[in-house]
């Protein structure tokens, strides 16, 4: 395998069980305190399925930048990129909407166990979105001048990989209620 | 793989990833806890099945990445199992885990 | 890609101090960074064990440079001493020095393949021992809660005493750590894609079999404790009860996180030292190693089964005790690919042509001493004994025995035996057999003492047991003299070692380009290599790394890189 994509496979590999130690915690925790169901009621299950909607087609933008950079045309890929990058600005923009709402009405970090897991895995998660995002747009750059084109797949894993930790925070942090 | 046809193809892997969490949302609504675990973590396992599969094409990459991830997966049920009899345990013979606030550092 | 970087190699006018020396990408260069960084850690390390030491021997004496050590600050040396000797010299000496060196050069191509990430990877790490060493200097002082600092002592600054120190410390080891998991990924990557033409699996040499599945543990290993570790420092910082029982939390919760890892991480740097000992006895024995196969299917096996033993340190923390029978028995069951492994370098020894060289007398030295650390930690398996043994010098004594000959006798069993091919130079024999004895007797006279005192009951990370009754007697006391006074010993001897690396450097004789007549791909280069390595022309390899004496030839060594 390219040496860049074995790369990037093992950092999911490794961030695999950083969020993993972190939601096997919350879920723990969860399990056993019945009043924690109580405090994730005040959740925004609108919010973030929203923002699970922003998540899944900004992947799909990304595979498609991924095609797009296969065939060579670079130009395409870096509009495709750019789309991703907007919806990674778009779910932090909504988080942000909804962590002041929340923060607002007195759910803060250190109100209870729910609400600090809330903030902190999802702070987390954001970390990785922009940090995600800004790596995004060197190879968006990249790409747009016909350079570096086998890393839009590789961003593109990385991507999919924050989109998936998404995909079950989703449920963790707001349906389970 | 010609270009327009793997393009449909991510376009529909992509609606059926919303209608998916259309469900998702939706199952709770219920109010039957059985329906809205399946609607919500079952769900969730089928989306981010499909994120790897289609988007990340974990299918076509070597063997030993699918091995790897399912490693890591594997060590995290080991972690779980390994802490879960401690942490939902509130008492035990000898002790219980109180609701109680701080002490100050006065008294030592 | 090779031709194309050495072609680059080539246009390389004069570099200035700061591009060749501080911001190198050369693996090279950034192993010496690493090695000389972990070094110094090292004395900064053993100088703490020195005051801590004093200080119990000597109660309430003003320790020569050093002062009185309080209270607090005998919790502060003992908490980073552990932490330094840990995670700023095992690890960076063990795997990011001797990677770093080793892998390009072993695998015969001319850097790892990812260099920037490899120079961030150790900008990250010196960052960490800034910040790490800053906690002295802080108000409150360093932390002072055990290198496994538990919570709720961990957690709240008015028990811990070192609200920022706490905190230090925490970023410190959560950045060491994001530099390991850095470099991991270069010594994974370029393990699996770098290699030299004809080089299979198995023809890779058994030291960077043994750093790959150490960075591969590692990364495995960690992800809980990143997680718990940030969820220390919210409840530290933000008011969180992650770990506060009043607060729906648990402290036990950190203990499984820190374990966890803790537990993988001691094989983390045990399987490279087991590799760099297996070099050594193959190149001293004239040998092939004894079941090579077996030997790294077993280190596989005790990485897997390094992941289902973690609870065995909190045996008596109130886990559920069904759990503890269950890490009882894998804990006894890990013993067994160990024992095997250390049967296998004996059997590689049997009838081999041995020189007892200095590396040689180290890798001996590691097998021996490693033994009585291993057997003793069956006691400490078994959840029923451990009810008596936890948190006694019986633990600390164990982990010594274990600790020391990974850390530091496999280091020097590494250091001198590629101190030619690092930098051209012969060290000298004569002196490093004297640190060699002067640093493996004291090494045991200091701590049997604290088997005995453990075993009568002597706890740990206690300031002063004149306080204790039950162990302020006079023989106990005697004890605790007799290991100070053999630890002044052995710090002593280290400037033996210290002395003659540096002056070899200048003095010593020149090593030419494979003195100890060895078969691995970095003797057939310069000493010390040159900017990429191989010199523009990679080897081809032809055969595994230990063909010694083979029959009907007539040298007793056969280079991967010859064609016949």
């Amino acid at each position: 395998m390219a040496t860049g994509q074995l790369a990037v496979w093992w950092v999911v590999a490794s961030e695999i069980v950083i969020f993993g130690g972190l939601l096997a915690a919350y879920i723990e925790y969860r399990m056993s305190h019945v009043e924690w169901a109580g405090y994730a009621a005040h959740t925004n299950v609108w919010a973030g399925g929203f923002n699970t909607f922003v998540l899944l087609t900004s992947s799909l933008a990304a595979v498609l930048a991924h095609q797009a950079a296969e065939s060579g045309n670079g130009r395409k890929a870096a509009k495709l990129l750019g789309l991703t990058i907007v919806g990674a600005l778009v779910f932090l923009t909504v988080k942000a909407f909804e962590w002041t709402a929340e923060i607002q009405a007195g759910y803060t970090i250190s109100s209870n166990g729910f609400w600090a897991f809330y903030y902190t895995a999802a702070g987390i998660h954001a970390a990785h979105v922009i940090a995600g995002a800004i790596i995004m747009g060197f190879v968006a750059r990249d790409a747009l001048a016909g350079r570096e084109l086998h890393r839009v797949e590789l961003i593109g894993i990385y991507w999919h990989f924050v989109d998936i930790v998404w995909i079950f925070l989703f449920p963790l942090l707001y349906i389970a209620k | 793989m010609s270009e327009q046809a793997g393009h449909t193809s991510y376009v529909k892997i992509w609606a059926i990833l919303l209608v998916l969490l259309g469900v998702s949302i939706a199952g709770p609504t219920l109010e039957i806890q059985v329906v809205t675990v399946i609607t919500a973590f079952g769900i969730a396992l089928v989306k981010a099945y499909m994120v790897a599969k289609h988007f990340m094409h974990l299918n076509v990459q070597p063997r030993y990445v699918a091995y790897v991830i399912c490693t890591c997966l594997t060590l995290m049920v080991v972690f779980w199992a390994g802490t879960a009899v401690d942490i939902y345990k509130q008492e035990g013979t000898n002790w219980a885990k109180l609701d109680v606030p701080a002490q100050s550092s006065t008294t030592h | 890609m090779s031709e194309a970087t050495a072609a680059a190699h080539e246009d390389h006018h004069e570099m200035s101090f700061w591009a060749k020396y501080i911001f190198s990408t050369d693996h090279k260069m950034i192993a010496k960074q690493y090695l000389f960084t972990g070094l110094a850690m090292a004395l900064v390390g053993g100088f703490f064990a020195y005051c801590f030491r004093m200080q119990l021997a000597f109660p309430g004496m003003d320790v020569p440079l050093y002062g009185i050590v309080s209270a607090g600050e005998y919790n502060a040396l003992v908490t980073n001493h552990g932490t330094i000797m840990i995670f700023w010299v095992a690890m960076p000496v063990l795997i990011a020095a001797f990677g770093n060196f080793l892998i390009p050069l072993m695998l015969g191509c001319d850097d790892m393949v990812f260099p920037r990430v490899n120079r961030l990877s150790f900008q990250l790490f010196f960052l960490s021992t800034i910040v790490l060493l800053a906690a002295f200097f802080v108000p409150g002082g360093a932390f002072g809660g055990a290198w496994t600092a538990y919570p709720p002592l961990s957690a709240k600054a008015e028990y811990s005493l070192t609200p920022i120190g706490s905190s230090m410390w925490l970023v410190a080891v959560a950045l060491e750590f994001v530099a390991f998991l850095l470099g991991g990924i270069n010594f994974i990557t370029t393990t699996m894609n770098a290699r030299a033409q004809g080089m299979k699996a198995f023809d890779i040499p058994v030291v960077v079999w043994m750093i790959v599945m150490a960075s591969i543990i590692f990364m495995l290993s960690v992800g809980p404790l990143v997680a718990g570790a940030i969820m220390l420092l919210f409840d530290q910082l933000l008011g969180t009860g992650f770990y506060d029982p009043g607060r729906g939390g648990d402290p036990v919760l950190w203990q499984h996180m820190f374990w966890f890892f803790g537990h993988p991480e001691v094989y983390v740097v045990l399987l490279p030292a087991l590799g760099i000992t297996l070099e050594v006895m193959s190149v001293f024995a004239r040998k092939k190693p004894f079941g090579l196969r077996i030997i790294i299917y077993s280190a596989m096996g005790v990485g897997v089964l390094s992941f289902v033993v973690w609870a065995h340190h909190q045996f008596i923390s109130g886990i559920d005790p069904r759990m503890a029978n269950i890490f009882t028995i894998t804990t006894l069951l890990i013993s067994v690919p160990v024992a095997e492994m250390i049967f296998l370098f004996m059997a590689t020894l049997y009838r081999g042509s041995i020189t007892l060289s200095t590396p040689m007398l180290w890798a001996l030295a590691f097998v021996a001493e490693f033994m009585i650390g291993g057997v003793t930690g069956i006691y400490l398996g078994d959840n029923a004994s451990d009810i008596y043994f936890h948190d006694s010098y019986f633990v600390l004594a164990h982990f010594h025995y274990t600790f020391f000959p990974i850390s530091i006798i496999a280091v020097f069993a590494g250091l001198t035996f590629w101190y030619p091919k690092m930098f051209g130079k012969m060290m000298n024999e004569t002196l490093g057999k004297i640190h060699f004895w002067g640093t493996v007797i004291p090494f045991n006279l200091i701590f049997i003492p604290l088997f005995v005192l453990g075993i009568g009951g002597q706890h740990r990370r206690i300031f002063n047991y004149q306080h204790f009754t039950d162990l302020s007697s006079a023989s106990f006391q005697d004890l605790r003299v007799f290991a100070t006074i053999a630890m002044l010993v052995l710090l002593g001897f280290q400037f033996v070692f210290i002395y003659n690396y540096l002056v070899s450097m200048k003095k010593g004789p020149a090593a030419g380009k494979n003195p100890w007549r060895s078969n691995t791909l970095e003797w057939t280069t310069e000493s010390p290599p040159p900017h990429g390595n191989f010199g523009g022309v990679f080897p081809t390899v032809y055969r595994g790394p230990y063909e010694y004496s083979v029959p009907d030839r007539e040298s007793d060594y056969w280079p991967q890189d010859l064609p016949d």
